[in-house]
C-alpha cells in the first residue's frame, strides 16, 4: 500500500496476547498528538480465530471515543477525507505467542551469541541456542531440534574466508532433525542462513530440499565485528511472510497495513533506540507482562534486547519466587508473612492471572514481586549485553593486573541518563512515586538518572510508526507517552551508616532547596510543580555522583511526582539482616515518601 | 473492555462435550463417524521418525571428508544392523585397512563429504492416542485424528498436575469443608479418583501414590506441597506432563478452600461412577482447564445451553470471589456501577457490588470475581 503525501491522522494498534490496544494520532495546530485510545480482547484464538475483530473493535472503541468514523463496515477508510477515515494505518503483534526463535552458531560466546543478539533485536523470543561447543552431542541437538517447533531458525557460524566444517555439519544436524514449523502444517520451516559466505553452496544443498532457507550476509564477517543489520531485516521479513500468513486472520491485517507489521518488542526496541540516537544518551527500557519482561538498552550506542521468558506479573509469577527465592521477595514487605501464606498468594495469582489488589496489603505484595522480577531480568540483561567476545586485545605491561578477558559488560549504570518503564505494574501504579521507586530498587541506577514511565503503553505504535514517521513518533512521544517521574540521585562510595556524602541542591524558578545527605537514606526534595529542576550534587570526598570522586556534577532535570529521589541506602543496596530491624527500616521509607497512604 | 471479569469454571451436571483428540504427526485415524468409544479405545496413530546417530566416518578412518563416499560399503538410504560394517578405507596394498561399524540399526540418511559425517536414523516409533472419552466419534480429521462427543457431567478445576486417567469416583469425606489427612487412605482407594473436601495433607497425597489411587480432587491444597510432591516448584501454569503417579485436580485454588458446594454435592451424587480426568492445565491464550468428565447413564447428548459466562455479568448472578480480603467466598451480584471506582489501593477501577453469604454488601473489582457457571 503506497504511503500518501501529506499525513495527519493515524491510526496504530498492537495486538498483544490478550488485549489488542489502538491509538488515534491526529496533526493538531502543528504538532503530532494523541487523541483517543481503545482496546478489546485479542481474537486470534477460538471461538473467533481472526485477529481483525479484535482490531476492529479496538478501533470502534476509538470512533466512539474520538467521534471520528474511520470504518466504513469492516474496512478501515484511507486516506483521510472530509472529517472521517485515517491516512495511515501500521500495526504491531505479540499475539499468539510472538515470535519463536531457535539460533544456531559454531562457537557458543561468539557466532551462536551474536545470532542470539541479531534475534533477540529483532523481537524474538529466543527458544534455544544451539552451539558446536555447547556441551551436547550431535545426537542430543538433533533431538532437541526436534522437540521445539519454533517460528524460524537462524544459521550462523565461522567469519567469512575461515573453516566452514562447524557450520556445515550444524546445517546437517538440522536437516537431520527435520524441524517442522509451530503454526501451520503445509509449509516448510523458514531457515535463514547468515555464517560464513564460503559455505552457502554447501549449506543450500543440505538444507533446501527440507526447509525454507534464505541466505544472507554474515553476521560476524570478522571476528571484531557484528553486523546485525541483514539478518534482523530478514527476520522481519520472514515474520511477515511466514509466520504472521499463518495466524488467523493476519493476511486480511496485513493487507490493511500501510508498512509491514512488526514484532511488537521489535518495535519498542526500534523506539528506545530512536530515542538514545536522538539525544546521544544512555536509555535503559523495560517492558514487564504477565508472562515475560523485556530489557532494552542502548549504552555507548550499541542497542541490546533480552527476554526474560518466565519473569512476569501474572502467568509466571510463581517462577519469580523460584528464581529469586522467598527471603528475596520478603525483604521488600513492611510487614511479616507466613511463608506458605506468601506462596499460597503468589500461586492463587497464577491460575487467576486477571485479579487486581483490592487491599494495600496485595498491592505492596505485587509491587515486591515486581522489583525482583525486575531485578532479575537486569541481571540477565546486564550479562548479555557485553563486548564482543574472542576479539584479540593489544596489551601493555600496565595491563598486568588489570586483564580482561573480553565480554565486559556495556551495562554502565553511572552513565545510564534514562530509565523508561513500562507494564502494568509500572504504568498502571496506583502511584507514579510506587512506580519510580520500584525501578530505583530493582535496577538501583548510579549518580543521576532521568526516571519515566510510558504513560499507556504506547512504545510498539511508536516504534512501528517511526518506521514510517520518526518525527511524528516522537512528538508523540515526547508530549503524551513519557511520564516523568524525577531523576534519582545516587553518590556512590563507602562509609558507615549516617556518613554525610553529599549535597543536593534543587532549583525551580521559584525556589531552592538544599538536602545534606547521609550514607543509608531514601529521601525526597520536593521540588515543587515545576517541569524542570536545575540540580546541582556536591558529592563528599571518596564518593562519586557521575564526574568521579568528589567533583560537582550539575544537570537539567525533568520534576516528578516525589521531585527528587536522593537514595544513599548505597551500592549494591543495603539493607538490615535482621527481619524485624528491616520492617521497621522499610515502614519508615515508605512512611517518609508517603508511597502508600493508607498502610499506615 | 467487554469482560473485565474472568470467565467461570464449568460444573454442570449435563452438558454436552466435545474434544478432539490430534496425532502430533500426520498419521492415520483407526475409527469412523459414529463409532462408539471407551476411554482407552485407540483412535489415531503415527509413527515418529527415530532418533539420529552420527558416526564421523572420516576421523574413524583418518581420511578426508571428501573421500568419505568412496569408502562406504553401505549407501544413503539402505538399511543397516547394529555392529555391521558401514565403511572401510582402502588400506595400503589392500592390507592395514580400518573399518567403522554402525552404533545402531537404523537406515543410511546422510553422508556428508564437507564434514565426513554419515547420520544413521532409528526405525519410526509408534504413537497413538486413545478417546479418552467415553463416548462417539463424531468427527474425523483426516491423517490428524478425531473428535470424541458425550453427555453427562463436566467440572472444570481451576489447577491440575498429571495427564489423563480414566477410573471409579470414591468420595471420601462428609463435607466440602473437611480435611483428608494420612490415616483415611488405605488400599481400598487403589485405581479410584479420590474426592475430597477442602485441603488435602502432604502425607495423604504421598499415600496415595503409594496405595496406586488413579487421581485426586480437591477444593485446595498448599502450594508448597505440590513442589514438594513434584521435586520442584511450578513456575508457569502449564502442566500435564507431569508424571507422580496420579492425576490432582485443585478446584478453588492455593490454600485451605471449601470445595464450592455445587461441585462437591455433583462429585457425590457420581459416586462408583467412571470418569475421564485431565490434570492439563494451561493458564494463557488458549485456556486449558482440568477436567473431570462423565457420562451420563443414557449417553444421549443433551443440547448446551447458553453458559452464565457467555451472558456476562448481571445483577443476581452467582459469582464468586477470587481475591483477598473475601478469597474462596460465594457472593450474589447486587449493582454493577458504571464509573470506576477508588480502590483501598488507590487504584480506579470498574467494580460491583457483591452481597456476601453472610449478607453484608461488599465493593469488588470486577476483575476479581469469577461467574459460577451451572
Amino acid at each position: 500500500m503506497s504511503l500518501p503525501t501529506e499525513i495527519n491522522v493515524i491510526l496504530a494498534t498492537d495486538c498483544g496476547s490478550t488485549t489488542t490496544k489502538a491509538i488515534l494520532i491526529e496533526r493538531r495546530d502543528g504538532a503530532y498528538r494523541l487523541v483517543v485510545r481503545g482496546e478489546a480482547p485479542t481474537t486470534v484464538e477460538a471461538p473467533f480465530e481472526d485477529v481483525t475483530r479484535g482490531v476492529l473493535n479496538a478501533v470502534r472503541e476509538v470512533e466512539e471515543q474520538s467521534g471520528r468514523e474511520i470504518l466504513d463496515g469492516d474496512r478501515i477508510v484511507s486516506p483521510a477525507g472530509g472529517g472521517r477515515g485515517v491516512d495511515i494505518y501500521v500495526s504491531t503483534s505479540s499475539a499468539g505467542g510472538g515470535l519463536q526463535m531457535m539460533v544456531a552458531g559454531v562457537v557458543k560466546s561468539m557466532t551462536a551469541e551474536s545470532a542470539e543478539r541479531a534475534a533477540l533485536g529483532a523481537g524474538a523470543i529466543v527458544m534455544e541456542t544451539l552451539a558446536s561447543n555447547d556441551g551436547r552431542l550431535p545426537h542430543e541437538r538433533i533431538e532437541r531440534i526436534r522437540q521445539l517447533r519454533p517460528d524460524m531458525i537462524l544459521l550462523s557460524g565461522g567469519v567469512d574466508g575461515g573453516t566452514k566444517s562447524h557450520v556445515v555439519e550444524m546445517a546437517e544436524l538440522i536437516a537431520a532433525a527435520d524441524p517442522r514449523p509451530r503454526l501451520g502444517s503445509g509449509y516448510d520451516l523458514p531457515v535463514i542462513y547468515a555464517g560464513n559466505a564460503d559455505a552457502r553452496e554447501d549449506i543450500a544443498r543440505i538444507l533446501t530440499e527440507r526447509t525454507e532457507l534464505s541466505q544472507v550476509d554474515n553476521l560476524r564477517p570478522v571476528l571484531e565485528a557484528e553486523h546485525l543489520g541483514p539478518a534482523r531485516e530478514q527476520i522481519h521479513t520472514l515474520f511477515m511472510e511466514h509466520v504472521m500468513a499463518q495466524a488467523p486472520g493476519y493476511g486480511d491485517l496485513m493487507a490493511w497495513t500501510h508498512v509491514p507489521i512488526m514484532p511488537t518488542p521489535g518495535a519498542v526496541g526500534r523506539m528506545v533506540r530512536v530515542v538514545a540516537e536522538r539525544s546521544g544518551i544512555d536509555v535503559l527500557g523495560v517492558d514487564i507482562g504477565g508472562a515475560t519482561t523485556d530489557v532494552f538498552s542502548v549504552f555507548g550506542g550499541a542497542f541490546n534486547r533480552t527476554v526474560s521468558a518466565n519473569l512476569g506479573m501474572s502467568y509466571s509469577i510463581s517462577n519469580v519466587l523460584t528464581e529469586a527465592g522467598l527471603e528475596n521477595i520478603a525483604r521488600w514487605l513492611p510487614f511479616e508473612m507466613t511463608d506458605a501464606d506468601l506462596k499460597d498468594r503468589m500461586g492463587n495469582k497464577m491460575i487467576r492471572p486477571t485479579s487486581i489488589p483490592q487491599t494495600m496489603e496485595e498491592l505492596i505484595i505485587e509491587q515486591a514481586v515486581a522489583r525482583e522480577a525486575l531485578r532479575l531480568a537486569f541481571e540477565q540483561h546486564r550479562n548479555f549485553a557485553v563486548e564482543l567476545k574472542g576479539v584479540q586485545q593489544l596489551r601493555t605491561i600496565s595491563d598486568t593486573f588489570d586483564q580482561q578477558t573480553g565480554g565486559r559488560s556495556l551495562v554502565d549504570l553511572m552513565n545510564l541518563d534514562l530509565i523508561i518503564g513500562s507494564g502494568g505494574v509500572l504504568s498502571h501504579a496506583p502511584s507514579r512515586a510506587q512506580a519510580a521507586l520500584m525501578m530505583v530498587d530493582a535496577f538501583q541506577p548510579e549518580g543521576i538518572t532521568n526516571l519515566a514511565v510510558d504513560s499507556i503503553f504506547m512504545m510498539p505504535h511508536l516504534g512501528v510508526l517511526s518506521t514510517v514517521h520518526e518525527a511524528a513518533a516522537l512528538e508523540v512521544f515526547d508530549r503524551d507517552c513519557l511520564v516523568h517521574l524525577g531523576p534519582c540521585v545516587a553518590p556512590v562510595g563507602t562509609g558507615s551508616p549516617g556518613t554525610p556524602c553529599a549535597t543536593v541542591r534543587a532549583r525551580t524558578d521559584d525556589a531552592e532547596w538544599t538536602h545534606e545527605a547521609a550514607l543509608g537514606e531514601l529521601a525526597a526534595i520536593p521540588a515543587g510543580e515545576a517541569d524542570e529542576v536545575a540540580l546541582e550534587v556536591v558529592p563528599s570526598r571518596g564518593f562519586d555522583a557521575g564526574a568521579g570522586r568528589g567533583v560537582t556534577v550539575a544537570r537539567t532535570v525533568r520534576n516528578g511526582p516525589l521531585g527528587v529521589i536522593v537514595d544513599t541506602r548505597g551500592r549494591p543496596l543495603q539493607q538490615p539482616e535482621d527481619a524485624a530491624e528491616r520492617v521497621e527500616t522499610l515502614q519508615r521509607d515508605y512512611r517518609a515518601l508517603n508511597l502508600f497512604p493508607e498502610s499506615g | 473492555m467487554a469482560h473485565a471479569y474472568t470467565s467461570g469454571l464449568r460444573v454442570s451436571a449435563r452438558t454436552v462435550v466435545a474434544r478432539t483428540r490430534r496425532l502430533p504427526l500426520s498419521g492415520k485415524v483407526l475409527v469412523e463417524v459414529g463409532d462408539r468409544v471407551r476411554p482407552d479405545t485407540v483412535v489415531a496413530e503415527t509413527f515418529l521418525p527415530g532418533p539420529v546417530h552420527n558416526v564421523n566416518v572420516a576421523n574413524a578412518l583418518a581420511i578426508a571428508p571428501e573421500e568419505v563416499p568412496g569408502c562406504m560399503l553401505k549407501q544413503r538410504d539402505e538399511p543397516v544392523a547394529k555392529g555391521e560394517l558401514i565403511a572401510e578405507s582402502k588400506g595400503i596394498f589392500g592390507l592395514f585397512k580400518s573399518s567403522v561399524r554402525c552404533p545402531e540399526s537404523g537406515i543410511i540418511e546422510m553422508v556428508s563429504e564437507v564434514t565426513g559425517q554419515v547420520l544413521i536414523r532409528e526405525p519410526s516409533t509408534p504413537v497413538r492416542i486413545n478417546a479418552y472419552l467415553d463416548g462417539t466419534v463424531t468427527e474425523t480429521l483426516p491423517e490428524e485424528g478425531v473428535v470424541v462427543e458425550t453427555a453427562g457431567a463436566c467440572i472444570q478445576g481451576i489447577f491440575g498436575v498429571g495427564g489423563e486417567t480414566h477410573a471409579l469416583i470414591r468420595q471420601i469425606v462428609q463435607s466440602p469443608d473437611d480435611e483428608v489427612t494420612g490415616e483415611m487412605i488405605d488400599d481400598r482407594l487403589r485405581g479410584r479418583i479420590v474426592c475430597c473436601g477442602s485441603i488435602i495433607t502432604l502425607d495423604a497425597l504421598r499415600k496415595l501414590i503409594e496405595v496406586g489411587a488413579s487421581g485426586v480432587v480437591v477444593g485446595g491444597m498448599r502450594y508448597h506441597d505440590i513442589g514438594d510432591l513434584l521435586g520442584y516448584q511450578i513456575g508457569v501454569a502449564v502442566t500435564g506432563g507431569e508424571d507422580i503417579g496420579l492425576t490432582m485436580i485443585v478446584t478453588e485454588g492455593f490454600g485451605r478452600l471449601p470445595m464450592a458446594e455445587r461441585t462437591f454435592d455433583l462429585l457425590r451424587s457420581m459416586q462408583d461412577r467412571e470418569a475421564s480426568l485431565s490434570g492439563a492445565t494451561q493458564i494463557r491464550a488458549g485456556v486449558i482447564r482440568p477436567e473431570i468428565i462423565i457420562r451420563s447413564d443414557g449417553g444421549e447428548a443433551a443440547a448446551d445451553q447458553v453458559s452464565a459466562a457467555g451472558r456476562g455479568l448481571e445483577t443476581g448472578s452467582l459469582i464468586r470471589l477470587i481475591r483477598e480480603p473475601w478469597f474462596g467466598e460465594l457472593a450474589t451480584v447486587a449493582s454493577l456501577p458504571e464509573e470506576p471506582v477508588r480502590l483501598p489501593t488507590g487504584a480506579f477501577a470498574r467494580v460491583l457490588e457483591a452481597r456476601r453469604t453472610n449478607g453484608a454488601l461488599v465493593t469488588v473489582p470486577r476483575a476479581n470475581v469469577e461467574i459460577v457457571e451451572t
